[in-house]
């Protein structure tokens, strides 16, 4: 039997009443001592100075309110819990609340504004309290739109810059000068993959991605699957194309007719090659991963805008030994792609993908024009800028930052 | 003019949507919104297209007895339950109760769910065959990974680091710099290309010379 050293003691602790005296005298002392006007039960005093602006580089919805805290808005008090923006067409009302804000905020944007329209607004505070009726209003407000957002010239010149270069070389390809392109080998494998899958008489599975048609990437997909359609027509060779949305759908159903009508066998086209799934990611991932197991295609190319599917993809095409060609401009899923498929073309890629394919001087012309642009950003902005801030020279990077 | 008004119509469109970006002023904010909320209404045609397309697609499967068919035979029960439910519950069907509600968290979801936890036996699988180390840059691949792994975790900082008195030395520093130097120029050097990728198509669109998504002899 244990010895009851070996046991923790059960017996009470017992204090001296002088420690208790101190201990309640220390206790005592660490309660924030509140001011005598500290009444929870009334309401707090109203805040003060309601001032508007108009939110600059909008389309006239906006304006900015500011007004002065409650003086019962500070802290260890808490009788303020927030306030309340009440708006009104007219001086005497009726009121109606648009927004609040926290105790602490003395600053709203109301961007509900209809245009051409005068309003009036008061600020009140509320809290534990009650609500205190708002001392003055202001108005009559009402927003304006601008007709240049004046934070967006960077972007400007940066456009204008680019389009220029772009234009230039498209210019100089359709006068006989053939731009240079180096090789880039994930397009060119996808001829390879197409050839490998005609020698082993199975299908090429092309999927261009599982955004809308308003995502670049689906558009760059869509482009790609005009020249993919074109050398399986060639090589007599049937083509599958899941998509997930209703618009990129017809525009793929376009793409291959127009690739075999380009090779000259609009007769080999078959209408349920390109097939409308779901835009439900993972029902769309569901039935491409059907499509692999059941039909066994040699060939599987993505090429779009790809998110959590991506691996799911890849590496059930890979379990399927088919020849595996990417291409997206998403970054967090390029690491994916990498390790599960033979190439995989890397952002800007998939941009000249199209282009490269095709051949077309003024096409390859536009890929040089952003060539330069890079160059320009490279030099220009990011050395420049660097060294103007490692200076404190700021101006370079606040005229960059857009709203 | 098969080819020119919607060549037309792209490019004053494209124009005007870049215009917009430029011009908040309502003249032109008020019909760059218009246009872009149009889209719904050509998406809602575009979906009787793409449901047309499901049901001619699967009921060939079905009649020619292609390999899986009784999975399209599914899938067309399927679609049509739920749109025949849909409909017959009209605007009720957003109904806590609602056999629509019922069949999204009851089949659904558990398949989707299903489906997503799949990424990790595959992410597993994937990673194992990332670091197999059989070239320079698989060795450099594998111990920047090994690194950030374990400095992501309690045993880096607390045993393997544990002893070193130098902060920038702990695990976890490591993985901070790689995440926040190498890592991070080669993912902004890819975001800025793609950048200059996706204004080189949009002006390719704009102005007809990639004319490919209109299909069409060339």
């Amino acid at each position: 039997m244990p010895s009851d050293a070996t046991l923790p003691s059960r017996r009470s602790v017992r204090l001296s009443p002088a420690v208790l005296a101190v201990v309640a005298g220390l206790a005592w002392s660490a309660v924030p001592t509140l001011p005598a006007h500290a009444d929870l039960a009334q309401p707090p005093a109203p805040p003060s100075g309601l001032s508007w602006s108009d939110v600059p580089n909008d389309a006239g919805r906006a304006v900015t309110l500011t007004w002065k805290p409650s003086p019962d808005d500070s802290a260890g008090l808490e009788r303020v819990t927030g306030y309340a923006i009440e708006r009104s067409e007219t001086p005497g009302g009726p009121w109606s609340v648009v927004d609040s804000t926290a105790h602490g905020v003395t600053r709203h944007d109301d961007q509900t504004l209809h245009r051409d329209t005068d309003y009036f607004y008061r600020v009140a505070a509320f809290g534990p309290g009650g609500r205190t009726p708002a001392l003055s209003i202001t108005g009559p407000v009402r927003a304006t739109s601008q007709w240049i957002n004046q934070t967006r010239w960077s972007v400007l010149v940066f456009m204008v810059l680019f389009f220029g270069f772009v234009l230039y070389y498209i210019a100089s390809a359709q006068a006989g000068r053939k731009p240079f392109v180096r090789r880039i080998p994930g397009i060119d494998a996808i001829e390879e993959a197409i050839g490998r899958a005609t020698e082993m008489g199975r299908s090429v599975l092309y999927v261009p991605g599982v955004q809308d048609i308003d995502d670049i990437q689906t558009v760059a997909g869509l482009v790609i699957l005009e020249s993919v359609a074109k050398i399986a027509a060639r090589y007599e060779t049937p083509l599958t194309v899941p998509v997930a949305y209703p618009i990129p759908f017809t525009i793929a159903e376009e793409m291959v007719k127009s690739g075999y009508l380009n090779s000259g066998k609009p007769e080999l086209y078959d209408p349920s090659s390109v097939r409308f799934v779901s835009p439900e990611q993972f029902a769309y991932v569901a039935a491409i991963t059907g499509i692999m197991l059941r039909d066994k295609p040699a060939a599987h190319i993505f090429m779009g805008s790809f998110y959590a599917e991506s691996l799911l993809l890849a590496e059930t095409g890979f379990s399927t030994g088919a020849i595996q060609v990417a291409g997206t401009a998403n970054v967090h899923q390029l690491p994916f792609f990498v390790v599960a498929c033979d190439y995989t073309l890397i952002g800007e890629e998939l941009y000249a993908a199209s282009a490269y394919l095709s051949g077309e001087p003024k096409l390859i012309g536009s890929l040089k024009g952003a060539d330069l642009m890079k160059l320009v950003i490279i030099l220009g902005f990011i050395l420049i800028g660097c060294t103007l801030e490692s200076f404190h020279i700021t101006w370079l990077t606040q005229w960059m930052i857009t709203q | 003019m098969k080819r020119e008004v919607p060549l037309f119509l792209t490019a004053v469109i494209g124009l005007f949507m870049i215009l917009s970006f430029f011009v908040p002023h309502q003249l032109v904010s008020v019909p760059a919104d218009f246009l872009q909320q149009s889209a719904v209404i050509v998406v809602a045609f575009g979906y009787v297209l793409g449901g047309a397309n499901v049901l001619k697609v699967n009921f060939d499967g079905i009649y020619k007895r292609q390999s899986g068919w009784p999975y399209k035979l599914v899938l067309v029960v399927a679609l049509l339950v739920t749109v025949g439910v849909g409909l017959a519950e009209g605007r009720t069907w957003q109904d806590p109760h609602s056999i629509s509600i019922w069949i999204y968290n009851h089949l659904y979801s558990p398949m989707q769910a299903t489906l997503f936890a799949l990424l990790s036996f595959f992410i597993a699988s994937a990673a194992f065959r990332a670091f197999r180390i059989r070239t320079t840059e698989a060795a450099l691949l594998a111990i920047a990974a090994l690194i950030v792994m374990l400095g992501r975790v309690p045993i880096g900082d607390h045993y393997l680091t544990a002893r070193i008195p130098v902060k920038w030395l702990q695990m976890s520093s490591i993985q901070q710099w790689i995440m926040d130097n190498p890592q991070n120029a080669a993912k902004r050097a890819i975001l800025i290309g793609a950048a200059m990728g996706v204004m080189a198509t949009g002006l390719r669109v704009i102005l007809g010379i990639e004319r490919s998504y209109l299909g069409g002899e060339d």
